[in-house]
């Protein structure tokens, strides 16, 4: 365990780094990001479709989350439209899940005897998905680090066996680490590159974009493309793109959220598409793969 | 011997401790007391990784026992008895013989307790109702695996100083545990239930819930003193924090003063619910700049790091707080009432912006018509410029006395009181709608009267809460409720039972409370036809277009119909249906969908169908609101039942007034008397007269056999055909002035007045029942005396209907 006091706190990247050797030497396979728009990393494929159906699987990757409504133009210290999450999935879920969490946040720095780790209820939902969990949480004196889902359902379906997932926010796990009030501030590597020079212009863009100037008529024409679109891979079953034009047509549905055209009565109606398609693609993998609900 | 268990598991949420431990030493006493087994003293423990139970002096084994079985009788055919041996496994030499019938005698010997407690345990653990659990691991591959309400990591059983063996889920039995995650991470073993909690605490677990929150309590208490502030106490955070943590260690914290231009309302609530910390105020009351979290660790720097961390998650918290806070205030609220056309109010009574238009209407209407202002007293007492009075000389402030721009104030109100619902602060803290939107709108420079009617307008949430009083206050407050009411019983969302899904019941309570509190004289159910009138005034006004949403057939066509479309759709039809009452026909029924009938029923109810239901509402809940303040249930009953009162301070006056009456030994006297009366009347059939001066008319139907009634049973005495008896002629002159007077009384709302009235009646009819027969042969004097009782009923119902009176 080493001590913030008399080592250099590890950069954005270099955390990032510890993280994969970290779970690379714990038996999972380390993936690159999915390249697709997505709100959580519990979208990814490697997350979604893996949860289901009996096979071992484990695995950790970084994921980059779109959440258009939380972008403030650069201006608020920690919310961003575009943000970093860590993600780990063991299944089964390890009966020691807990120490070997632990562990990695030791491995990047911290030191327990300094800091209040605590592991606050928080059951998982994501209504989009057809998929809830129980778990918390983790907070790092006060700070929300990681959420920490025990899958019990994955599109409908229970999950069998369980899969533990766990999503590092590595943006406030660094800014811990490194003892900043901002985002920007960040140390991105050693050598002088801060987040803000990454991404600082990115969020002023993004946002203006998100909020102000995203053709709605585009949008809602691309959602209904993404939504046809799926349903032509689900009568043709083949889940793995049916699925990635699901992922297409949540975003899209999040940025016609952040354009405010879509009123409340609406809301549950969009809601209820995206659910159904994403739920027909994990039936779809469910039958391709010959598994029993 | 002392039994211990303890079941540790990956953290327990906060919020079910409490009752974890309530459920488990109620599972646990019903599976000793399944095998015979008592105890007097369980006591029970729970934090965030441990539930743990410690019975005290249970036996080494159950009592020895013995259980008889009636067989057949010893008459009985042979295969009875072969089937009752083969049931109970005895030979017939074993059985005993009594009054000619077998009895099986099977003695049951003690068992060890540690066996039965093997068994309960693992039955408990199955048997417990968490709200919310769940599987895991290796076995969850099935989905008949264990649920708990998290991962099941270890279990503690030691009767006296042996462990009890037991096993579940993968999960053995022992008597090892763990100490604090991370001040005493290993393994510590556990001798017997007396030094379970004191090894515990050696390794940094409290494993006391209440010792943990008096921890909490004090600590914080004395962090704030020492800063020289005042905690603010909040016993749901103390539960909570204590809930959290095995080592409670409470740290004070400063935040950046500039975040107290954020309302403090907002502070203390973000940092309540997202934080869990306590929050503090300063010399002057004011919220201080400062928090209490409370760490599970005892940290090595003393927590510098922990409260430096903690600081920092506030302040991002108060800067997202903050912008929306700032965000909302660029935008005015009459531009975010525009959105509440968005928001679905219900699917069958059309938006937000719907019920905001109608409230505001019935806000002006209450004011216009004089139910609120004049009679609101702090305006009375307090407004300038009431007509023709100079105007107080401190008048600073617009002058806004004067019915007219009250009205303009409470609309305006009314206007903007709801546009909170849809800024980013109240979107994020729903808790806080009303408050925020008195802000903006003091911030926006609207009348002191407008932003603090928008705030509190809400108002009174509920038995105990802080009841409005300025005038435009209770009109918006008035006006939002009844039309919540009137809007759902319209569409026949009456709460049934247990079932209140849009709260009505509080909000005629809300709706009794304003009346009360400011002695509002209206009658409710007039208000409520205002606020019939208002809805319907929308159907049709919507009614007017967008008829593309119907087929051919009148149908709402289903495929991607708004939901403004549909409210059109179904003012449409409502309008059709008028259309088609107007030609007097029914013929536009056949052409709806079943459920867009139900959809408009509600609309064209007649005023009557609708406004008795509601009346039957108000009257119960004021019953229920008024037997908690101590008056009798009955008396309401009994002013109720002489109908058409909907004036709710004119019927409480009244009520308030029978009870001290009825207090009084003339008040009893003259109820017996008056029950005395009615019992006699009813057993002759003599129709009830409705007032004094009906009390002559003939009404058939009620009595049994035929009945004539007197020439003039409503005249005095002086028309009678024969010489009436001196009690007989007291009474009637009794009535003759009592009548007039209770009747005039009441009609000046002299209550008490009225009461005394009719209690100089009181030893007339006294006087008249112990000296003069009612049910004489000659059937004169029989129908005259029965019509001069008639009088005392009809001069009691005068004030209320006694026969409701218990006693």
């Amino acid at each position: 365990m080493t001590s913030d006091a008399t080592d250099k706190p590890l950069s954005f990247q270099g955390m990032i780094l510890k993280l994969h050797e970290y779970w690379s030497a714990r038996g999972c396979l380390i993936l690159q990001p999915y390249d697709m728009e997505m709100g959580a990393g519990t979208f990814h494929p490697a997350t979604t479709l893996r949860a289901l159906g009996p096979n071992p699987w484990n695995a950790a990757f970084v994921q980059p989350c779109r959440r258009p409504t939380d972008g403030r133009y650069g201006e608020n210290p920690n919310r961003l439209q575009h943000y970093y999450q860590y993600q780990v999935i063991l299944k089964p879920s390890p009966p020691d899940l807990q120490e070997l969490y632990l562990g990695s946040l030791a491995a990047i720095g911290i030191d327990f005897t300094l800091h209040d780790i605590r592991f606050v209820e928080d059951d998982w939902e994501s209504p989009t998905l057809g998929a809830w969990g129980l778990g918390w949480e983790v907070w790092c004196d006060g700070m929300e680090v990681t959420q920490f889902t025990y899958f019990q359902q994955m599109g409908g379906y229970d999950c069998k066996p369980v899969a533990g997932e766990l999503t590092y926010g590595l943006e406030r796990l660094a800014l811990y680490l490194q003892n900043k009030d901002s985002v920007y501030d960040l140390a991105f590597n050693d050598a002088g590159v801060t987040y803000g020079d990454v991404f600082l212009e990115n969020e002023k863009q993004m946002s203006a974009w998100n909020f102000e100037i995203a053709d709605t008529e585009r949008l809602f024409d691309l959602f209904r493309k993404a939504t046809a679109e799926c349903e032509n891979c689900l009568d043709a079953k083949l889940p793995i793109p049916a699925y990635e034009q699901a992922i297409k047509a949540s975003h899209v549905f999040n940025l016609l959220q952040a354009r405010g055209v879509i009123s409340v009565a609406e809301r549950q109606a969009y809601m209820g598409r995206v659910r159904d398609l994403a739920k027909g693609a994990c039936a779809s993998w469910m039958d391709k793969n010959g598994w029993a609900a | 011997m002392d039994f211990l268990l303890e079941l540790r598991s990956e953290e327990i949420p906060a919020r079910m401790q409490d009752k974890a431990r309530d459920d488990l030493a109620r599972l646990f006493a019903a599976e000793l007391a399944k095998a015979g087994l008592h105890t007097d003293a369980i006591v029970t423990f729970a934090t965030p990784r441990r539930l743990a139970l410690i019975a005290r002096d249970l036996p080494a084994a159950t009592a020895e026992s013995s259980e008889e079985t009636k067989g057949p009788k010893t008459s009985a055919p042979p295969q009875a008895l072969e089937g009752f041996l083969r049931k109970t496994g005895l030979s017939q030499d074993q059985l005993v013989e009594r009054d000619g019938v077998y009895f099986a005698v099977l003695d049951k010997p003690g068992r060890p307790t540690a066996e039965v407690l093997a068994e309960a345990i693992p039955a408990v653990i199955r048997a417990f109702p968490w709200p919310k659990s769940m599987r895991w691991g290796d076995a969850s591959a099935s989905t008949e695996s264990l649920r708990w309400v998290r991962p099941l990591q270890g279990i503690v059983a030691l009767l006296g100083e042996e462990i009890v063996p037991c096993e579940i889920a993968g999960v053995t039995s022992g008597a090892a545990t763990l100490g604090h995650r991370f001040h005493h991470p290993g393994v510590i073993t556990i001798g017997s239930a007396s030094d379970y909690e004191e090894k515990l605490r050696a390794c940094h677990v409290i494993v006391d819930q209440d010792e943990r929150r008096q921890i909490i309590a004090l600590g914080a208490k004395m962090a704030a003193r020492k800063a020289g502030l005042e905690l603010i106490e909040d016993t749901g955070l103390l539960t909570e924090n204590a809930g959290l943590t095995e080592w409670p260690v409470p740290l004070l914290g400063r935040f950046d003063a500039a975040f107290l231009a954020v309302p403090p309302e907002v502070i203390q609530l973000t940092a309540r619910v997202n934080q869990k910390y306590f929050v503090c105020r300063d010399a002057e009351g004011k919220l201080a700049n400062a928090f209490v979290c409370t760490a599970n660790i005892d940290a090595a720097d003393g927590g510098t790091k922990i409260v430096e961390g903690n600081r920092k998650v506030l302040a991002a918290r108060l800067s997202d707080a903050k912008f929306f806070y700032e965000t909302d205030l660029k935008v005015p609220l009459e531009e975010q009432a525009k959105k509440l056309a968005n928001i679905v109010f219900h699917e069958k009574l059309g938006t937000v912006a719907d019920k905001v238009e109608r409230v505001a209407k019935l806000a002006r209407w209450l004011v216009e018509e004089g139910i609120v202002g004049a009679a609101v007293a702090p305006a009375k007492a307090g407004a300038a410029g009431s007509s023709g009075e100079p105007a107080a000389p401190n008048a600073a402030a617009p002058a806004s006395a004067g019915a007219t721009s009250l009205a303009d104030l409470a609309e305006r109100a009314a206007r903007l009181a709801k546009a909170d619902l849809v800024t980013g602060m109240v979107g994020e803290f729903p808790e806080l709608q009303g408050l925020m939107g008195g802000y903006y709108a003091a911030a926006q420079g609207e009348p002191r009267e407008v932003w603090e009617a928008v705030r509190d307008h809400y108002k009174p949430v509920g038995q105990g809460d802080e009841v409005p009083t300025a005038p435009v206050t209770v009109a918006v407050s008035l006006a939002d409720k009844l039309d919540t009411i009137g809007s759902f019983f319209a569409v026949a969302k009456r709460p049934s039972g247990s079932k209140d899904p849009f709260a009505l019941r509080r909000a005629a309570l809300g709706v009794i409370q304003v009346i009360l509190r400011n002695s509002l004289r209206f009658e409710v159910t007039e208000a409520l036809l205002e606020q019939r009138r208002l809805r319907l005034e929308q159907l049709d006004a919507g009614a007017c277009f967008e008829f593309d949403g119907l087929d051919a057939a009148g149908n709402a066509k289903q495929t991607e119909m708004t939901f403004g479309m549909q409210y059109k759709a179904t003012a449409w039809v409502v309008s059709f249906l008028d259309y088609a009452k107007s030609w007097g026909a029914g013929f536009g029924y056949e052409y709806l969908m079943p459920d867009e009938i139900d959809a408009v029923l509600g609309y064209v109810v007649s005023p009557q169908e609708y406004i008795t239901p509601v009346r039957d509402f108000f009257a119960d809940r004021l019953k229920v609101q008024q037997r908690e303040a101590g008056v009798r249930h009955d008396l309401i009953d009994a002013v109720f039942a002489l109908g058409g009162e909907d004036d709710l301070v004119r019927l409480l006056a009244r009520v308030h007034a029978l009870q001290a009456f009825i207090a009084t030994p003339d008040g009893a006297n003259l109820l017996a008397g008056y029950k005395r009366a009615a019992n006699i009347l009813k057993k002759e059939g003599f129709p009830q007269s409705v007032t004094p001066a009906q009390a002559g008319v003939s009404g058939d139907g009620a009595g049994q056999e035929p009945h004539e009634a007197p020439a003039s049973a409503g005249a005095t005495h002086l028309a009678l055909s024969y010489t009436p008896e001196p009690a007989e002629a007291a009474l009637a002159v009794a009535l003759a002035s009592a009548e007039p007077a209770a009747a005039d009384a009441v009609a000046r709302e002299d209550f008490e007045g009225a009461m005394s009235a009719l209690a100089s009646l009181r030893a007339p009819i006294d006087a008249f029942f112990d000296s003069v027969i009612v049910n004489d042969p000659e059937r004169d004097k029989r129908l005259s005396r029965l019509a001069l009782l008639d009088r005392v009923r009809a001069a009691v119902h005068n004030v209320a209907d006694f026969s409701r009176i218990d006693g």
